[in-house]
């Protein structure tokens, strides 16, 4: 027997005693190849929305790493290769090389709506399931819609409905003059569009909306107009590094004006420091809400890296976790058996407190979010303490469906 | 809703009571100019000296940032104003001399690809140093409020910084007009050859305008870290609009640096005004129209070793 020989046999008696424990078919086990079922992640991890990428490698990392633990999914060991999107022309090469070179079974990550969708027509003509972990635009789930493209991240519409839903119980829109600061590019366009809407509908005012260009690094033009303009509300439709940098310097001038918006990344927050922050927000994932599995995973992740996970990390760590969850519950890898899996309603634990099912029409992840509000610095416990969770949207009794874009509001036709 | 020209605009020209809000913007322009100025005066004078195009400038104002963050934990905020940029000046120092003085006299490309490299080199030291996420850095809370003047306002820090730039660049002037090392330096930007005839060597006048240079980047580094974040990519963000302000002031003037940098301030602080989405595009539609009428930019003289 040569040694090759003998390594094929140890493997395969590997698998047979991992079929003895496991119940899965032994015929699919045997067939179970020595060959890894490899991962492709691509996600921004440099540019102004690195810093959220970066998380969501992390977390997408911790992932595999713990399934690996947990001894792989149909006896195979799981790969994660990663690749950084910077913009969408790189993100086209890196999704064609992980899709062409790598022979990924499906890709996982995106942080910009505006690669997410470049990388989605590479995912579609490839036949590969893309789990968008990261991106928001309406757009994506509505007229970019494609069988093979699956949302873990809340769309604009889940954002802008979340906090709306508090406000307007609150009664905090009808007859408020709102002054809007959007992104200038996908993602912003996109979420101006169905938070405006959203607002006017119920009664507010739209005052004024600037497009900022993204990277921009001094906002005083743009607060001194505010100022001048005396609105109810500002609602930040900002992302990344700009989402920072505007709440640093509003905090400059002491303005009365409350400060909201269509959108919240908890590293953006962080970065800003507790003493600048105000105001009340929506999130995806908090690492402070009150679940178990929510505090589990935030500690795995905090002693790997040295701080919390944000709820990019969420998403990434989910994305991972629902794509081997379904290979394991299908014992197959192939984009059809997975894509019927998650269209016929399969459920998955989201480490929040409610489970989530893909919406088969427009392939949206439903689930809970969160109305956050910026902590009293007092009561901080670290730096990362920034927010006290008022309630989760849907309530715990309400249809997850209640945030959600109709199918007349964002109608999603899959070729 | 995505309005160019604004609203705010288009009320202007029916209720001149909204005039105060556009000089509002003016004069806000012209603060914001000053930190241009600090940032790209430094390149302005690397660059006529010793011909290299430094594109590792927004590295050292990203150094700058971080290094505050460090001293200002131990030493406050006004002792890491003066310690950061004096560090990244050293920084600097140590580099141009192992690497950049083999490059002066060669082909351009060369201090190009290097400073290029050293770019990249840096920015990803600062993520395996402080990590990829931002830090915060707030503004000192000696320097926290506003002077209102009138309806204007003003944060006190802004105008720290006003004043801190405005401190810098008559510093430099003097450096350059008023010393003897200033002498050398402005022959060396006319004319190194007969400078070296004369028997003078320009290296030491090359490795002291690096490292002022790369300082006052630093400079700017710490000031912005409480406006901007301190983050690994903000030096990269930064680079362009530096070049450009270079390039409409024109190569190897002082004065024309200092004038472009308000200009571009000026020109911001009016497009956000009067045609939000074109803030960015304003300053790079400047360069056109000026080199358009001036190709050597708006103070740039005819230098024969520009040529």
């Amino acid at each position: 027997m040569t040694l090759v020989d003998r390594r094929g046999a140890l493997k395969r008696g590997a698998a047979l005693a991992g079929a003895a424990v496991l119940p899965f078919g032994v015929p699919t086990l045997l067939r179970a190849q020595s060959e890894t079922i490899r991962l492709g992640h691509i996600t921004p991890r440099t540019g102004f929305l690195g810093q959220a990428g970066e998380q969501g490698f992390r977390a997408a990392a911790l992932a595999v790493e713990e399934a690996n633990a947990a001894g792989g999914i149909l006896g195979r060991k799981i790969e994660l290769i990663a690749e950084d999107s910077v913009n969408p022309a790189t993100a086209v090469n890196k999704a064609q090389k992980l899709i062409e070179r790598d022979k990924v079974l499906c890709l996982i990550g995106e942080v910009s709506s505006a690669s997410a969708l470049a990388i989605a027509e590479q995912a579609a003509r490839a036949k590969l399931p893309f789990f968008n972990t990261g991106s928001n635009s309406d757009a994506l789930r509505g007229q970019n819609c494609n069988r093979y493209l699956f949302h873990i991240e809340g769309s604009n519409t889940m954002y802008t409905k979340t906090i709306g839903t508090w406000q307007k119980q609150k009664n905090l829109i009808k007859g408020a003059r709102w002054y809007f600061l959007t992104a200038d590019y996908a993602f912003g366009h996109d979420l101006f569009r169905v938070s405006s809407r959203f607002l006017t509908e119920n009664g507010g005012i739209v005052l004024a909306n600037d497009m900022v260009p993204t990277n921009t690094a001094d906002y005083s033009s743009y607060i001194l107009k505010l100022r001048s303009l005396k609105p109810d509300y500002i609602y930040l439709n900002l992302a990344g590094v700009d989402q920072t940098t505007f709440l640093k310097q509003y905090r400059e001038y002491s303005l009365p004006f409350p400060l909201t918006g269509g959108v919240m990344d908890t590293i953006s927050f962080w970065a800003a420091g507790l003493e600048n922050l105000s105001g009340t927000w929506q999130s995806l994932w908090y690492h402070g809400i009150a679940n178990k599995d929510a505090q589990a995973f935030a500690r795995r992740f905090l002693d790997k890296y040295k701080l919390p996970p944000d709820n990019q990390a969420w998403g990434d760590y989910v994305g991972v976790r629902i794509a081997l969850q379904s290979m394991a519950e299908t014992r197959r890898t192939d984009a059809t058996s997975i894509i019927q899996h998650l269209e016929k309603g399969a459920t998955f634990d989201l480490l929040k407190d409610r489970k989530g099912m893909f919406r088969p029409w427009d392939h949206q992840l439903l689930q809970e979010m969160y109305v956050v509000q910026v902590k009293d610095k007092g009561k901080s416990k670290d730096k990362w303490d920034i927010f006290d969770v008022v309630e989760s949207v849907p309530g715990a009794k309400e249809s997850l469906e209640l945030i959600q874009p109709t199918q007349a509001e964002n109608p999603c036709k899959m070729a | 809703m995505t309005s160019c020209p604004s609203p705010l605009l288009l009320q202007l020209f029916s209720d001149p009571s909204l005039l105060p809000l556009l000089l509002e913007q003016i004069v806000n322009g012209l603060l914001v100019g000053a930190f241009y100025i600090v940032l790209s005066l430094g390149l302005s004078l690397i660059f006529s000296l010793g011909g290299v195009v430094n594109l590792a400038h927004g590295a050292f104002y990203a150094i700058g940032a971080y290094l505050a963050y460090e001293a200002e934990q131990r030493v406050g905020f006004f002792g890491a104003m003066v310690i950061s940029p004096v560090l990244v000046a050293l920084i600097g120092l140590a580099i141009e001399r192992l690497f950049l003085k083999r490059l002066y006299g060669k082909d351009p490309a060369l201090g190009l690809l290097f400073t290029f490299g050293l770019a990249m080199v840096a920015e990803q030291s600062l993520r395996m140093i402080w990590g990829t996420t931002g830090l915060p850095f707030s503004i000192p809370d000696a320097l926290r409020g506003q002077w209102m003047a009138g309806d204007f306002i003003y944060s006190y820090y802004r105008l720290t910084i006003l004043a801190v730039s405005v401190f810098a660049v008559l510093g430099c002037w003097l450096l350059l007009n008023r010393t003897p090392f200033g002498l050398v330096v402005r022959a060396g930007v006319r004319d190194p050859e007969m400078v070296r005839a004369l028997g003078i060597s320009l290296n030491p006048a090359l490795a002291a305008i690096f490292a002022l240079g790369v300082g006052l980047a630093g400079l700017a580094g710490v000031m912005s870290a409480p406006l901007a974040g301190v983050q690994p990519a903000m030096g990269s963000e930064i680079l362009t609009a530096t070049f450009v302000v270079v390039v409409i002031g024109g190569l190897g003037s002082f004065w024309g640096v200092v004038l472009a940098g308000l200009l571009v301030g000026v020109v911001r602080g009016i497009t956000v005004f009067g045609c939000p989405p074109g803030a960015e595009a304003s300053m790079y539609l400047l360069m056109v129209l000026v080199l358009l009428f001036r190709p050597r930019g708006l103070l740039g003289e005819r230098f024969e070793k520009f040529e």
